[in-house]
């Protein structure tokens, strides 16, 4: 089992929870945050004054799949979140070392 | 008297209205000779015992044929004809012995008279005291403003700044705000002719203190109506404290926006006595009251004297330069400026609000200047009205070009200083200009309004929503524009002052209600061989231009004195408040609870305490 957490831009969720819903996803967790990469926010003028935004608002997506679908689950996410402009965000994989579904007790790969 | 009335007879109610053929439908306008005689006829005993009021007219006017009765279920729906002779009858028995002497069911020539000038006093009541109802929902305006151009952390402390003004000024106003503005109001200079448009009941302000110097009155203060006493408890009284204590509120919140975020409620609360008592009502006085500024016309053949129609100096340049002495000793928001004293933006936490409030504001703005003419029975409301919304879109246009110009994006915030910086600039002129001037005042307000917000956040005023820019940039120059682009179609014998225009040539004469004075004014501009003259009113240096018969460079030199007695007054009493009130109640708040935001230690509760209200965009405390 893997963990896929993909920072995206908000407007693109719609887009990627399509994509992996078609994949047969069958359940993800959502997270408001915010946050910086390279370009270090972005800079406004408000009122005749500069000012910075340092943490720009994104979307968190955590999804856990089984090993198999790990692949094409990332290449969905990929190509819907790419607008090819900065600030697109980053996909971060990574082992789950068990699962548990409490209402049933269920483990392993059955409990995704 | 409206619809029908009762009388009571024999244990049986009859009903007696309804009869009245201009009442029914316009097929039976063509007997208008019934009209008066035909109507029911309540003043006559023997309606009382008539069993149907059609008889009862016909012991009225023998002569005429009533119309048929309509049922009493038919109404007049279109209106035009609504009022009827019958509606200035008394439901006395004729015989009864004070009605009507000389003709008993008849409307006497008196009579007539007096419902008619009932009615004007009545139409001018009515208006003045429903725009004044318009003035005080501006208050919400105000609020929304200001709050969402704040930080969310502060958002219930400024909400209640904005709240608390409306009582602390309104009762600082009702103790002694009112008389020194208004208690000599009735020995201020008028033009000949003129009468209180709310009723006589004005003369009553008659007490100030004036002051002679070199042979010239200088009325100094009113002194009449402290508490609102028994001594004028008068309806037209009454109107004019309504109308006027909503303009000082305006005047009194316009600071609660450019010192927010750091002002100490308590001692706002001392200030909100003070605006309400002294600063607005005295310089008022000056020009609203019928003090010296009023006089400046009659003393010293400037222009009209100083003419500001709804405020854009007495409300609003008042206001604003309160707001920068309150700002400059108050100081900047914490972390407003970085070390090397450059300017942070720390932006408003909710635009719609802000674009709401402006549309409210915008709406009361129609109470605000049609409103000043305090009369509906002057047909001028409509001009002001259309010159008012105008010069507030031109002023919007003007500063959304000049958004793009210099910044590239607009800024909604910057929009709506621009809307009401165009609304400021036209309250002083917008009776006195025609479209084309309004559009103009409007369209430079708005240009002068952006550079404003920047220059000041670059002197280290740090003026939280750009009251200043607005109110007292703007409201300068409103003032100012009335003695540009006034037209000289409004306004005549303003001041006291007539200035008569033919070939060319002027003739001024002051209204000093003397016989030979008003003889002179009416052989002038009477049609005899002596007249043909014009009685020109209100005219700025560029009338001409504008449809005025020429130029008046003497009205500018007025406003000119005008604004700058309102800056250097205004400024130095509120430095001087606001330095020793410091002394007593701190006007800062505590720096611990700045930062936290003013709501909870200051105010006691959060204004949105279901969300995290994380100083998202401030720049760190330094």
């Amino acid at each position: 089992m893997k963990k896929i957490e993909a920072t995206i831009k908000p407007f693109k969720l719609e887009e990627v929870k399509n994509a992996l819903i078609e994949l047969g996803i069958e359940g993800m967790t959502v997270t408001e945050v915010k946050g910086f990469g390279r370009q270090k926010g972005q800079t406004e003028i408000y009122r005749g004054s500069e000012y910075t935004v340092d943490f720009l608002p994104k979307v968190k997506i955590e999804v856990v799949v089984a090993d198999g679908l790990l692949d094409v689950a990332v290449e969905a996410v990929v190509k819907a979140a790419k607008t090819g402009k900065i600030g697109d965000g980053k996909v971060f994989v990574s082992a789950v070392e068990a699962t548990i579904r409490i209402r049933t007790g269920e483990t392993g790969e059955q409990a995704v | 008297m409206a619809g029908a009335f009762y009388l009571t007879a024999g244990g049986s109610t009859v009903r007696a209205d309804h009869t009245d053929p201009a009442a029914a439908p316009p097929a039976t306008e063509a007997t208008p000779t019934a009209a008066p005689a035909a109507a029911p006829a309540p003043t006559d005993k023997a309606a009382a015992t008539a069993t149907s009021p059609p008889a009862a007219a016909d012991a009225a006017a023998p002569a005429a044929t009533p119309p048929p009765a309509p049922p009493d279920s038919v109404g007049y729906p279109p209106g035009a004809n609504a009022g009827t002779v019958t509606d200035l009858a008394w439901p006395v028995p004729a015989d009864a012995s004070s009605v009507n002497p000389d003709g008993k069911n008849k409307v006497t020539t008196d009579e007539l008279i007096q419902n008619v000038a009932h009615n004007k006093i009545s139409i001018n009541l009515v208006w003045t005291l429903i725009t004044g109802f318009l003035v005080m929902f501006m208050q919400a305006g105000f609020a929304l403003v200001e709050t969402g151009l704040t930080r969310a952390k502060n958002a219930a402390h400024v909400m209640a700044t904005n709240f608390m003004i409306y009582g602390l000024g309104m009762l600082g106003f009702w103790i002694c705000g009112f008389a020194f503005m208004f208690g000599n109001y009735a020995n201020g200079p008028v033009p000949i002719g003129w009468q209180p448009s709310l009723g006589q009941g004005l003369m009553l302000l008659n007490q100030g203190w004036t002051v002679t110097i070199a042979g010239h009155p200088f009325g100094l203060l009113g002194l009449k109506g402290f508490f609102l006493n028994p001594s004028v408890f008068d309806t037209a009284v009454f109107c004019l404290f309504l109308f006027q204590m909503v303009f000082m509120d305006t005047t009194a919140t316009i600071p609660t926006g450019g010192m927010a975020e750091r002002w100490n409620f308590k001692h706002f609360v001392v200030y909100g006595f003070w605006i309400g008592m002294l600063p607005y009502a005295i310089y008022g006085n000056w020009v609203w009251g019928g003090g010296w500024l009023a006089q400046l016309g009659q003393n010293f053949a400037l222009g009209h004297g100083a003419v500001d129609f709804a405020g854009s100096g007495v409300v609003h340049l008042c206001g604003g330069v309160i707001c920068l002495a309150g700002a400059w000793a108050i100081g900047p928001r914490l972390g407003k400026y970085d070390k090397n004293g450059k300017p942070r933006a720390m932006p408003g936490h909710d635009v719609p609000m802000v674009m709401l409030g402006t549309f409210i504001l915008a709406f009361g703005w129609f109470g605000f200047n049609p409103g000043s003419t305090l009369a509906g029975t002057d047909g001028r409301i409509a001009i002001v009205a259309v010159n008012t919304m105008l010069a507030g879109a031109a002023a919007s246009v003007g500063t959304l070009i000049t958004m793009y110009r210099v910044n590239g994006k607009p800024d909604p915030t910057m929009l709506c200083n621009g809307l009401l910086a165009g609304l400021v600039a036209i309250t002083a002129p917008c009776a006195f200009v025609n479209p084309l001037g309004a559009v103009i005042i409007g369209f430079i307000a708005g240009v002068i309004v952006v550079f404003s917000v920047f220059f000041w956040e670059k002197r280290g005023i740090d003026d939280c929503v750009g009251a200043i820019s607005v109110h007292g940039v703007n409201g300068l120059w409103g003032v100012l524009s009335v003695g540009i682009f006034a037209n000289g179609s409004y306004g005549a014998g303003w001041g006291g002052v007539h200035k008569l225009f033919k070939d060319g040539a002027w003739t001024i004469i002051n209204n000093d209600s003397a016989p030979a004075t008003l003889k002179q004014f009416a052989e002038l501009t009477g049609t005899g061989p002596t007249g043909g003259w014009t009685d020109v009113g209100v005219t700025g240096i560029l009338g001409q231009l504008f449809g005025a018969p020429a130029g008046d460079a003497t009205q500018l030199v007025a406003q000119v004195i005008n604004a700058l007695v309102c800056i250097v007054f205004v400024f130095a009493f509120s430095m001087l408040f606001f330095k020793i009130s410091n002394i007593f109640v701190p006007i800062r708040s505590k720096r611990e609870d700045e930062i936290e935001g003013l709501d909870v230690p200051e105010m006691g509760v959060e204004a949105y305490p279901d969300f995290p209200t994380t100083d998202k965009t401030s720049p760190a405390v330094h």
